[in-house]
């Protein structure tokens, strides 16, 4: 019996296929945009949002529309290259904390607390500052800072597959130890990996924009969305709620949607509710 | 005796119960996987009744739909009747513990957080409860310091009977023990079907779910016998101790496979539930088969010699 | 050619004081079929791991003919099939891509166990118990094997399934001339199918 009606599976792939193109078509818009959102024109300062420029304008003429755009562009890049580091390192360590015997292990292991027992703003700021601040700064900071939660899950998965009856088996029946890991451990461990990746851009989007935020990340030229905020906390109270409010909103929203995103491929990937 | 059962109303009636798995085969496509098709089975007071099946025969669901625990991705369809009304989801649950009790298959079924005792009385602390407890304790030969220990300060025999201690506790009048045996040595099994029987004895209605044929002959009085998802058989325990008074040709195979019977296979496996979409399962298994038993769109449940049998030429009387 | 336990003392980490196996010494010899007898608790699937090579023993050896079984390459000549086949196939593979990488199966062996070409499609989510057992047999019956440790192989599957296990496996132990070494619980299975029975012993810490 097979039926080919509309059903969750179906749903859920086409919002996963909406998300990735509507995230994907900021991060383009955003490196088009850079250009036009540095432009300054005084005859435009301080304009509300209206029919011409959608998130207004501010004290120097430029269009907070374009503003964000690129803001969250670079966001968005500044996440998808600080995940992907801190997922490669969460990788290998983890695999090396389950498979190097038990002096590895507890050192990585210890490393992983050590990271994990210092709030992360306050980390992410110090490799900051370490670095020289800047792209790389944060780049350093905010990588360096988000590998301990995956790795502790990689390492768990790894040991866990290890003492699976089947790998034992396999191994047993002389089949070598790098097909055993590619054919066998990394199948069962992409899910867990695919969900725990893009479940980091959220944060690390989230720490680029604070640390930005309080001046320790990106430098002010740069059309980061933590520097668009607190140029506009000075305005505030002037009464131009627009410049605080799009750029925010529209941070949380990218947040939201990779969070969701994350969420959708867990659902999709987990037997517990794949076939729901 | 016989007499005086056939008077009894049925405390469990399962009346055409299929279960339906749903899965994703590939990408999109949604496909529904029958599990246990066109099931009915009957559970009177006083009475065990055995399920057996091979596993992976769909055996453990029939617990789960009777209970309304299935799992998300499947689906039920016919009529359950619990004391002669129809069992839903909710009158499970409410009865659930009292009226209606489950021994599950493992120890992992004890919360391992909470002490023996309050397990037992779920929390009440009356006298009467207690009370209850310790002579249920008692009974499976568990001291009453039992009630202090945690489950991990059990050993695996003593684990088992707290189990049947909890599912007895208030009564019930229908237990459904699922696998309540595996691993165990054939006296620590022996000791527990007798626990089984006499539960029985006291008026309750039993349906003892399990793999084990001979096992399940020790104290079942009828047994219905599953064969890829589907009951090909209902007999009385008496009928296996002669090959002849039974009805089906897999149930006459299963008889002759038993070790002190001869210990003798036929060819083929049994098919996995659900991969067989048109006449009898068996048929590629069956000596007797004909063409009409792989093309027939269903096999109808026929009564013969006062057992159930699913087959179009069910195995005639013969004195062996 | 013998598989032998030589005084091998074994308990898991952090246990010391009530080792599952405590002095225990086992031999089966090419041909044999020797029975394991205990209860519940006493460590027949530990020994079996053990003579497996899953597990070290913390003393004594496993040797198999005087070699230590770690110095055997490639594919091991002693093969465990496991009570519980769902647990040792990879769930994310097909049948087919399984079976060949432990080397390709021999023709009469798939048909002595009526293993059918439409399983190699097939993932083992799709096999039923009985069906997946089979396989397993097959799989660990390569030409190098010499001892088959069989713990509880037919206890979940039906009757008729364990008698065709059996019989297959008495034929083929014949053939090749293997060493079985049968774990059950069913003493009138044990009966039917060994040449010898060994009981484990009760455990000395226990007795207090």
């Amino acid at each position: 019996m097979t039926e080919r009606h509309w059903n969750r599976r179906a749903g859920t792939l086409l919002f996963l296929v909406l998300a990735i193109l509507v995230l994907a078509g900021i991060t383009a818009a955003g490196i088009f945009l850079e250009e036009e959102a540095a432009v300054t024109d005084f005859s435009r300062t301080n304009l509300a949002p209206g029919a011409e420029f959608w998130f207004g304008t501010d004290w120097m003429g430029r269009d907070m529309f374009a503003r964000t755009i690129a803001g969250l562009s670079l966001s968005i890049r500044i996440g998808l290259l600080t995940a992907a580091v801190s997922a490669a390192a969460a990788l290998v360590l983890g695999t090396m904390a389950a498979t190097l015997g038990r002096r590895a292990d507890s050192a990585i292991s210890w490393c992983i607390d050590l990271v994990m027992g210092i709030p992360h703003i306050l980390l992410v700021m110090l490799i900051s500052i370490a670095c020289g601040r800047g792209f790389a700064g944060v780049v350093a900071g905010v990588s360096l800072s988000h590998w301990p939660s995956l790795a502790r899950v990689i390492r768990g998965e790894v040991l866990q597959l290890k003492n699976a009856p089947y790998i034992l088996v396999e191994e047993k029946l002389g089949v070598s130890k790098l097909q055993v890991a590619c054919r066998h451990m990394l199948p069962h461990l992409f899910p867990q990996f695919l969900t725990g990746l893009i479940l980091l851009f959220p944060h690390a989007i989230l720490h680029e924009a604070s640390v930005t935020f309080l001046g320790f990340g990106l430098s002010s030229e740069q059309p980061a969305i933590g520097v668009i905020l607190s140029e506009s906390m000075q305005y505030l109270t002037t009464g131009r709620w627009w410049l605080a409010l799009f750029p925010g909103l529209s941070l949380v929203l990218v947040v939201v949607l990779f969070a969701l995103l994350g969420e959708r491929a867990r659902y999709l990937l987990d037997p517990a509710s794949a076939h729901e | 005796m016989e007499k005086e059962r056939q008077n009894k109303k049925p405390i469990l009636e399962v009346h055409h119960v299929s279960i339906w798995f749903t899965r994703y085969d590939q990408g999109i496509r949604r496909s529904s996987l029958p599990v246990i098709r066109d099931l009915s089975l009957t559970v009177e007071p006083g009475e065990v009744v055995a399920v057996v099946g091979a596993s992976g025969s769909g055996k453990s669901l029939l617990a789960h739909g009777i209970l309304g625990i299935l799992p998300y991705n499947s689906h039920m369809e016919g009529e359950i009747l619990y004391g002669g009304e129809p069992l839903t989801k909710e009158r499970a649950e409410k009865l659930r513990g009292n009226g209606l009790a489950l021994i599950p298959q493992g120890v992992t079924y004890l919360d391992p957080l909470m002490k023996v005792g309050a397990q037992l009385t779920r929390g009440r602390k009356d006298e009467k409860t207690k009370e209850r407890c310790r002579q249920v304790l008692e009974k499976y030969g568990l001291g009453p310091e039992t009630a202090d220990l945690y489950p991990f300060e059990l050993s695996g025999g003593m684990a088992r009977r707290v189990l049947i201690a909890s599912a007895v506790m208030d009564e019930p009048r229908l237990i459904i023990a699922d696998e309540p045996t595996p691993g165990l040595d054939a006296r620590a099994a022996g000791r527990i079907l007798g626990h089984f029987r006499e539960l029985a004895e006291t008026g309750a209605g039993m349906l003892f779910i399990t793999h084990d044929l001979e096992l399940a002959l020790t104290i079942a009085d009828r047994v219905v016998v599953f064969y890829a998802g589907e009951t090909i058989e209902e007999a009385r325990a008496e009928d296996f101790q002669d090959e002849g008074r039974l009805r089906h040709p897999f149930t006459r195979a299963l008889f002759r496979a038993m070790p002190s019977h001869g210990f003798a296979p036929i060819r083929g496996s049994q098919p996995y539930p659900g991969t067989v979409s048109s006449g009898c399962p068996f048929a590629g298994q069956c000596e007797a088969g004909r063409k009409e038993c792989g093309e027939a769109d269903r096999i109808p449940v026929q009564r013969v010699r006062g057992g159930l049998v699913r087959c179009l030429y069910p195995e005639k009387e013969e004195t062996v | 050619m013998t598989l032998e336990a030589r005084d091998v003392t074994f308990y898991y980490r952090g246990k010391k004081k009530s080792p599952v196996l405590d002095h225990f010494s086992l031999y089966i010899n090419s041909g044999e079929r020797v029975g394991l007898k205990a209860p519940s608790g006493r460590g027949k699937t530990t020994l079996c791991r053990l003579l497996a090579g899953y597990e070290r023993p913390v003393k004594g050896e496993i040797l198999l003919d005087g070699k230590p079984l770690g110095a055997y390459r490639g594919a091991c000549p002693v093969q465990m099939v496991w009570q519980h086949p769902e647990t040792v196939v990879d769930p994310l593979l097909r049948l087919g891509t399984t079976l060949s990488e432990a080397g390709d199966v021999e023709e009469r062996l798939r048909e002595a166990l009526h293993i059918e070409e439409g399983w190699m499609d097939r993932f083992p989510s799709e096999l039923s118990g009985g069906e997946l057992q089979r396989f397993c047999l097959a799989r660990a019956l390569h030409p190098g094997v010499r001892f088959l440790l069989c713990d509880e192989i037919s206890a979940m599957l039906d009757l008729v399934t364990q008698a065709q296990i059996w019989q297959f496996l008495l034929e083929e132990t014949k053939r090749r001339s293997l060493g079985l070494l049968v774990v059950s619980h069913d003493d009138s299975l044990l009966d039917q199918v060994c040449t010898r029975i060994v009981e484990l012993p009760f455990p000395s810490w226990r007795i207090f």
